[in-house]
């Protein structure tokens, strides 16, 4: 039983219900002319050539009054305080860890904004330090939140509420950070049987949806118990279709990825990632949300 | 080598979903990922190929020189890899960080193609003891996102297969002495036999069961892998084991016996694909590197 697909490349095109690139001004590529005129202010992704506002990268124009941004389609993560953010611990340091969030610089997870085992509340003594990794060792996945910015840009993140901490079995989807949606919860319970953390740094963490928490652990606690057949092939289907979106460009939030999930249901897990079928199915993602829109 | 991090948690998901002919892409244990093959890509090699499979990306370019046989087969030509582990593939080929892997990649090459039965070499022939045809089978790494062997066999493949070499004329002058004149017209040429060119399948054991086309998070929990070259009848032309960890005899079998399997079905589609882009000829649309 073995599948293998070769076939000759095709020039591929983003499927759109909105007007084509090429008619949008507010998108440009580097180089592209934003406006001559003077009275506005140069933001991120642009630069003045010859008197003219000139984009730096490849994006989307936004204006904020007198001020003129590019947010650029493929970028790092720019994080903010409040943001959800699912990382990788790179390294385990004195009093804290080291967590890539996809950001220029790595960010940093303080020993002090981290929920001890079992919620206790104390100040955190030696011994705490030295039993850091076995807390969060390195490779370990958490979600955490932003705390702070520090002046280089680096992230100062915290896992003080019982929704964020360490990660358990599940799959890691990475994307650009520009595709997530911002919206009040990142979190999601999915009707179709697994959940999804939405880090705005594009990490997105498919699980299945656990029963009642372990709330003693403290966040600390991963099952290794097999996960079911049914949730990993609802697990993998979501995968794939947020490998989809991506690729064509669609915000993702709860409802993207639902109607995706929803239209990939009359295609096998891993066909969903064949060129013609990524395209049908967000195709119809893309009509069943101008349907609830409009 | 491109390497990724997973967590213990990870891992465990991984291993059970393999376990149950599930992977996290949704793909069974010997399924490949979605391939795409374009020939003729590069306009200054006599034959070339560009493969992506998943986020692996391998350019193969064949350059046909003259060339002196070597002494103990007069009557052969000879092939010649070379391996480009660019670093724009992963930064960790930045500087020398690519050339181990690129020699390691080479070598395997040179160990598949060391056969009567991968190529028929005195087709290469021009003049025994004199003159040969010298294939120099250059290999880039564009992107790397596991599997790397068999993409690259299978560029080779299909680069061989684009190949078009010059006929030669061999005059004798008055005195006895040899001039090799190549062919004007750039449509009288030779093509390469590439049937029984082999295809790599490489099997990584990951916990009890082994897959193919291993993404780089199931490599980073596999401790060791076997490489097979497998020609479209069967025939395995070299076998190796990489990675530091061991297999035994029982599994060695198994996946011996997977990739034989394997290896001998990717033949057929390839070979079908490669004629119906040839067939297309002029109404071919080049894709190439901009997409």
């Amino acid at each position: 039983s073995m599948a293998v697909d070769m076939r000759l490349p095709t020039v591929k095109k983003t499927m759109t219900l909105s007007a084509p690139a090429v008619y949008r001004k507010d998108l440009v590529v580097p180089g592209d002319v934003i406006t001559s005129d003077t009275g506005f202010m140069r933001g991120h992704g642009t630069y003045v050539d010859d008197d003219k506002l000139t984009a730096s990268v490849a994006g989307k124009v936004q204006r904020v009054d007198k001020l003129i941004c590019v947010r650029p389609l493929k970028t790092r993560f720019n994080g903010e305080v409040g943001d959800v953010v699912v990382g990788r611990i790179t390294e385990v340091q004195q009093k804290r860890w080291k967590v890539d969030t996809n950001s220029r610089l790595d960010s940093v997870l303080l020993l002090s904004s981290v929920n001890l085992p079992g919620g206790e509340l104390r100040r955190r003594s030696a011994e705490d330090e030295l039993t850091m990794r076995k807390y969060i060792q390195e490779g370990d996945l958490i979600s955490a939140e932003v705390q702070s910015v520090f002046s280089d840009g680096a992230l100062s993140l915290h896992t003080r509420s019982l929704k964020y901490g360490k990660l358990g079995q599940g799959v890691l989807v990475q994307i650009s950070p520009s595709l997530i949606k911002r919206q009040k919860t990142h979190f999601h319970n999915l009707p179709c049987g697994a959940s999804i953390i939405l880090g705005n740094n594009g990490f997105v963490w498919l699980y299945p949806t656990l029963g009642q928490q372990d709330e003693e652990a403290g966040g600390f606690y991963t099952s290794l118990e097999p996960v079911s057949l049914p949730d990993r092939e609802v697990i993998s289907r979501l995968r794939n279709c947020l490998l989809a979106l991506a690729a064509q460009k669609v915000l993702l939030y709860d409802t993207s990825v639902l109607y995706c999930y929803e239209s990939s249901l009359q295609h096998q897990v891993k066909d969903i990632l064949k060129p013609e079928v990524m395209e049908e199915i967000v195709m119809l993602t893309q009509q069943k949300l101008l349907a609830q829109e409009g | 080598m491109a390497t990724v991090q997973v967590s213990e948690a990870e891992k465990v998901y991984i291993l059970h979903g393999i376990r149950d002919d599930l992977r996290v892409d949704g793909r069974g244990c010997e399924d490949y990922r979605h391939m795409e093959i374009e020939t003729d890509v590069v306009s200054n090699t006599d034959g070339s190929a560009k493969v992506t499979l998943g986020h692996t990306a391998v350019l193969v370019g064949v350059k046909a020189e003259i060339g002196k046989p070597r002494p103990m087969i007069p009557n052969e030509g000879y092939l010649e890899f070379f391996v480009d582990c660019s670093a724009n593939a992963t930064p960790e080929f930045e500087g020398r960080g690519g050339e181990e892997l690129g020699t390691n990649l080479s070598n395997v090459l040179y160990k598949v193609f060391s056969n009567k039965h991968s190529l028929d070499l005195h087709s290469l022939s021009i003049s025994p003891g004199e003159h040969c045809w010298v294939l120099y089978v250059d290999v880039l790494l564009l992107q790397c996102d596991g599997n790397l062997y068999d993409a690259i066999s299978i560029a080779i493949k299909a680069a061989l297969f684009n190949t078009k070499i010059p006929r030669v004329n061999i005059t004798s002058d008055d005195e006895g002495g040899k001039e090799i004149e190549l062919s004007d017209d750039p449509y009288d040429c030779m093509r390469v036999n590439v049937e029984n060119v082999p295809c790599i399948v490489t099997l990584c054991k990951v916990g009890h069961r082994h897959v193919v086309d291993a993404t780089l998070q199931e490599k980073a929990c596999s401790v060791a892998s076997l490489i097979i070259a497998v020609t479209h009848n069967g025939t395995i032309t070299c076998s190796r084991k990489v990675g530091g960890g061991s297999l035994d005899p029982e599994s060695i079998f198994e996946m011996t016996e997977t990739g034989k399997r394997v290896g001998k079905a990717l033949h057929a589609p390839l070979m079908k694909l490669l004629q119906q882009e040839e067939s297309l000829s002029k109404k071919r649309v080049r894709v190439g590197f901009l997409c």
